[in-house]
């Protein structure tokens, strides 16, 4: 009962907000009274509507949807693996580590446009969306590796756990919430990251080459349109990962 | 006998173990009694092949010891008798709910570490250890936290096991229930007197 009392407030003050930020948008909308400059928010929502039931829509958003979505996967993966890498072996951490801070810390566009000269546009999006997952995941998952609990590893140890066993019971509990935060965390990037590189790219029947014809047509409305499917995109998708993990890692809540 | 031959141990520029060298019988139960960082618990973990000596050597270290730390050291999120799982091969696995019984935490099976008390958890850490069937037991305060009636029980627990133990103890009535030898110790450097 308390649970979904307050699980309804929580609704209900979200509801409210959202209510309230939409207001200000038409207001300010009727008071720019240009659709080029600022469409309203009712207006960006027929002109969702009206895309949602075009194939090319449907495509475009497949299309985005499966490529940032390979992209974050190879980036958690290789993320992972090296942090493992460079957490055992400081040979490979000497090697590893600055590289992965440099694709933290250089401009997205350069990347993108590097990578145009090597690959094709279908795949742009999908190396760079995984270019800037690996360095936040490996930079989570090495932390989490290195403040794992001593006295627990000592006592793996001193009982002769196999390898396995310690990873199981003893980092992967440890793990888990460091490693859930940081994907969800990537998974943001991913998609801003992959949509960009779709806009420089250009790949066909993708939500970023429509988002680059709709600033090239002005067509404003459908610009605002693709923006809130991307933001609805991403935040399902994050959503999603997050009970998955959440049901995943609840054997091992303390 | 784990002979101890000139064994120096330096720890944060500080010698725990200075040429230390002393047998230590492996057919019994001997209680390791001194005062607070004498270096007790860095015998047991060099028995243990915790650590490894700055110099000297240790000769007929146990195949399996089986150590009890100071601290509990149970697996938070594992439950009383997951905890015993843990140390056990598979087909071993069912031992753990009677080595909860023999601890009188049979009831408690379910309950993780952080749902029991003090001494429920030393007695789970201290069934582990024994399930663990090591063939020399380094058992470090082992009844910290328990009530003199549980105390009796537990030292006649280990005293059934019939396996050697090195104990570290602060209580001469703990060595009487232990039935086990005294070897009185200062230090640092540890020194046996």
């Amino acid at each position: 009962m308390q649970t979904s009392t307050s699980f309804s407030h929580k609704f209900l003050r979200i509801a409210l907000a959202a209510l309230f930020w939409l207001a200000v948008w038409q207001a300010l909308a009727w008071w720019v009274g240009l659709n080029l400059l600022l469409p309203g928010p009712l207006l960006v929502g027929q002109t969702l509507v009206d895309l949602l039931g075009t194939a090319g829509f449907r495509m475009a958003a497949f299309n985005s949807l499966l490529g940032i979505l390979l992209g974050f996967l190879a980036g958690v993966g290789a993320g992972s693996l090296l942090a493992w890498l460079t957490w055992a072996s400081p040979l490979l951490d000497a090697l590893f580590s600055p590289l992965l801070r440099l694709i933290r810390t250089a401009p997205v566009a350069s990347f993108i446009i590097l990578a145009l000269l090597w690959l094709t546009s279908r795949t742009v999006p999908m190396v760079i969306a995984g270019l800037m997952v690996a360095p936040i995941l490996w930079s989570s998952t090495k932390a989490a590796l290195e403040e794992a609990d001593q006295s627990l590893l000592e006592m793996a140890k001193a009982y002769r756990f196999s390898r396995w066993t310690t990873f199981r019971l003893i980092y992967l509990p440890q793990l888990l919430p460091h490693w859930t935060a940081a994907a969800a965390t990537a998974m943001g990037l991913a998609w801003k990251s992959g949509i960009a590189a779709e806009v420089i790219a250009l790949p066909r029947d993708a939500i970023g080459t429509n988002l680059y014809r709709a600033r090239l047509l002005l067509n404003t409305e459908e610009l605002f349109a693709w923006t809130v499917l991307v933001i609805c995109l991403s935040f399902l998708l994050e959503q999603f990962f997050i009970r998955l993990m959440a049901r995943l890692g609840r054997r091992y809540t303390i | 006998m784990i002979t101890f031959d000139h064994v120096t141990l330096t720890y944060a520029g500080k010698h725990v173990l200075d040429d230390f060298t002393y047998s230590i019988p492996t057919d019994r139960i001997t209680c390791l009694h001194g005062p607070s960082g004498c270096g007790k618990t860095t015998l047991l973990r060099l028995i243990a092949s915790l650590v490894r000596p700055t110099s000297g050597t240790i000769h007929g270290l146990p195949i399996k010891p089986a150590l009890l730390f100071q601290e509990d050291r149970l697996i938070p999120h594992l439950s009383a008798e997951d905890n015993i799982k843990a140390v056990l091969p598979a087909e071993r696995a069912h031992e753990s709910m009677d080595w909860l019984r023999k601890v009188g935490l049979a009831d408690d099976a379910h309950l993780r570490p952080r749902e029991l008390s003090g001494g429920m958890r030393r007695r789970i850490a201290l069934a582990r250890t024994l399930a663990y069937r090591g063939d020399f037991l380094l058992l470090d305060e082992p009844f910290t936290g328990l009530d003199a009636d549980r105390v009796e029980q537990m030292a006649a627990l280990i005293r059934e096991t019939g396996t050697p133990a090195l104990v570290v103890t602060h209580s001469k009535h703990e060595i009487a229930l232990l039935g086990g030898t005294l070897l009185p110790l200062s230090g640092p450097p540890l020194t046996i007197l």
